[in-house]
């Protein structure tokens, strides 16, 4: 874990003294609403349908237990008793009062916690693979990178006003596991003459013209990476488009100008930028990987796991991964019970897995960016343990990647930009297919809806994908096939004419069936989707 | 206007009107230009010896195209007067102070005591820009 040192607590304590300041300033009117919110915003502050949301951010979605606790805390305090995990990895409190903002984010700042850049114009948090510093399949673990990036861009001088928002994405394996090419820029680490370095993807986003991103470079030095980077926002500030909302994220840059011209003007730019000495040296990496050293896994573990309990056994082969020490195990706690609304947590399930973390987990714990949690660390002969806890906290929903694993944004039961609700249609859909063995015989499927355009869903890389517009004055659902945020990368196709909640979810269930119809051993539904085509699904649905 | 300028220098303001970037590279003898949020900065890196002004447009504190045309200036050895005019916000100052700018004439004069305060917040900053502060990095590893 990353720890704060004089200088990153002297940065966060300025800036909670700094907000408090805009908000005293907001509520005695000397600042305008116009003026104010760009200054909220990038500070994670929305003004939504009944309140102001505030969303907290979570580096790399990495927490200890003693952040868990306070995130539990902020819940009960100056919430309604829950908080709502993101697609960004990130945790956002959706009744929050104005004037305690800034108490909300004096208090994160004792446990070395903020709510900068989690949203407004500018460099995001940066978000990272789950699985860092746990799994086989890493080249090196990507945190301590994308720690190097959350510092470089803070507070950026001359990028906090950009076209539009702009997130990256650190992974450091062939799995993608943080939809790594759906990002502005991706990150690939990779190995090469003994070194490892970052394959640079741009251009990448959903939104309403989700696009893929294209490799910019191949190989980027640690020690050339933020002027690296410098060069590919620049030719972004200067140059990406402010005159249409809709078409001032960098993929409409990309795509205007094509990959091929935009890199040229990075390299170009970077030639420049590199004589500026902007470039930390390779020990302030190498400070920060230390924190993130491995915790001191025992040795000689058993790996035999009890198998006696079916539910136990169900879960272990749903929801637990294989690590790289042996004897332990990555746990994933999935936040998606049937029914309920996917990446909410209570205050008392947040505390709960604060000291699951710390019993059972080097007192580490994951946000993933499909809204559930990861306990990376823990030792196999203690699974059962755990998840009896977890059982008994209501969170051992064994559901990991199956279809009631639902990526959900807010929807228009909390966002003023929504055009229709998106938990009450992913509560439906998980009630009709709540039969576990139905589930787990439909395998990986990934579905995320979306309640307007702007994707936050992901509803474009669902293998079933939920896009609802408004119709009307109805709300009406797209339904879409195809998509993958993973290392197999595609968009989903629109099916074509939408459907009523109801409507949907039958809809849904003939995909379902016509899959089951179709595929041959060992496919999942996105491989017989890719084989067989579009045709056999748009018969199934529409007659 | 006068009133409301705030310069960072010690030598004389410039007091020649800033003609346009096209004006500018159409004459040989003015010294002071004014660069529109689209134009390229780049454009006056031939003619920095002859300049002691620049002055970069901010129609809208959203647009912040001319951050990156004040540190292109400041990376070529631009030392005269870098002025933000328009739509600059006291909670805009101190990064645009970081890009290089030492005028500005805000559209809506600052309140002094706000400016101060925002300009001492900030102790430590992580990234190295077109200002004197040395980033955290450096502090850390000397």
């Amino acid at each position: 874990m990353y720890r704060y040192d004089e200088y990153d607590q002297s940065i966060v304590d300025a800036r909670v003294d700094e907000f408090r300041d805009q908000v005293e300033r907001r509520l005695s009117g000397q600042l305008t609403e116009d003026q104010f919110k760009p200054l909220r915003l990038m500070n994670g502050l929305y003004l939504q349908l009944h309140a102001y949301m505030l969303r907290v951010a979570v580096p790399y979605g990495t927490l200890d237990s003693r952040q868990m606790r306070m995130l539990a805390h902020i819940a009960r305090t100056y919430d309604r008793g829950y908080g709502h995990f993101t697609t960004r990895q990130n945790i956002q409190f959706n009744w929050i009062k104005l004037a305690d903002a800034p108490d909300i984010l004096a208090e994160l700042a004792t446990v070395e916690m903020h709510a900068i850049q989690t949203s407004g114009n500018c460099i995001r948090n940066i978000s990272a693979d789950q699985y860092a510093g746990a799994s086989a399949d890493e080249v090196a673990d990507p945190r301590p990178w994308a720690e190097l990036i959350r510092q470089w861009s803070t507070f950026h001088p001359e990028f906090s006003y950009l076209p539009r928002k702009f997130k990256i994405a650190v992974i450091a394996a062939e799995e993608d596991r943080a939809a790594m090419r759906l990002h502005d820029i991706g990150i690939r680490l990779v190995a090469q003459d003994g070194g490892i370095g970052a394959q640079i993807y741009v251009g990448g986003g959903m939104g309403r013209t989700p696009m893929i991103s294209h490799l910019i470079r191949d190989f980027v030095a640690a020690d050339d990476l933020m002027s690296y980077l410098e060069a590919c926002l620049r030719v972004y500030n200067r140059y990406g488009r402010r005159d249409n909302i809709y078409k001032a994220r960098i993929k409409i840059l990309l795509h205007e100008i094509g990959a091929d011209e935009y890199r040229r003007q990075v390299e170009e730019e970077f030639v420049a930028v590199k004589q500026l000495g902007l470039d930390p040296p390779r020990a302030e990496l190498e400070r920060i990987a230390a924190m993130f050293a491995a915790p001191a896994f025992e040795t000689g573990l058993s790996a035999h796991v009890e198998r006696d309990d079916p539910d136990f056994a169900v879960w272990i082969d749903q929801n637990v991964r294989p690590h790289k020490a042996p004897g332990y195990a990555i746990v994933n706690v999935s936040l998606k019970p049937v029914g309920g609304i996917p990446g909410d947590a209570s205050a008392d399930q947040i505390d709960r897995l604060a000291d699951l973390a710390q019993r059972y987990s080097f007192d580490e714990l994951r946000v993933t960016h499909a809204q559930n949690i990861v306990l990376p660390h823990v030792r196999q002969r203690d699974l059962q343990d755990l998840w009896r806890a977890l059982v008994e906290a209501g969170l051992a929903e064994p559901n990991l990647d199956l279809i009631t694993d639902i990526i959900a944004c807010p929807g228009l039961d909390y966002c003023s930009l929504a055009n229709a609700r998106s938990i009450p249609l992913a509560q439906k859909i998980a009630t009709r297919f709540a039969d576990r063995d139905r589930q787990r015989e439909l395998g990986e499927l990934k579905l995320k809806i979306s309640g307007c355009i702007n994707a936050c869903g992901h509803h474009h890389a669902g293998h079933i994908g939920i896009l609802g517009v408004d119709r009307k004055g109805t709300e009406n659902y797209q339904l879409s096939l195809g998509g993958s945020g993973a290392e197999d990368v595609s968009l989903a196709k629109i099916t074509g004419p939408g459907f009523d909640e109801d409507g949907v979810v039958d809809a849904i269930e003939r995909v379902t069936d016509r899959y089951l119809a179709e595929r041959k051993a060992g496919e999942r539904f996105l491989d017989t989707y890719r084989r067989v085509g579009f045709a056999p699904f748009k018969e199934a649905i529409y007659g | 206007m006068a009133e409301a300028m705030l310069r960072f220098r010690d030598d004389e303001a410039q007091d020649e009107p800033a003609v346009t970037l096209d004006a500018f590279l159409g004459q040989s003898n003015a010294t002071a230009v004014r660069l529109e949020a689209g134009e390229d900065a780049r454009a006056l890196v031939p003619h920095l010896d002859r300049l002691r002004l620049v002055e970069v447009s901010f129609p809208t504190f959203r647009d912040g195209r001319g951050y990156s045309s004040a540190r292109i200036l400041r990376e070529a050895g631009y030392t005269g007067e870098l002025r933000a005019a328009g739509d600059v916000l006291v909670d805009q100052l101190p990064l645009m102070r970081r890009c290089g700018f030492d005028g500005f004439a805000p559209q809506v004069p600052l309140d002094d005591a706000a400016v101060a305060r925002a300009l001492d917040r900030y102790a430590y900053r992580y990234q190295a820009a077109a200002d004197d502060s040395v980033p955290v990095w450096k502090r850390r590893h000397g």
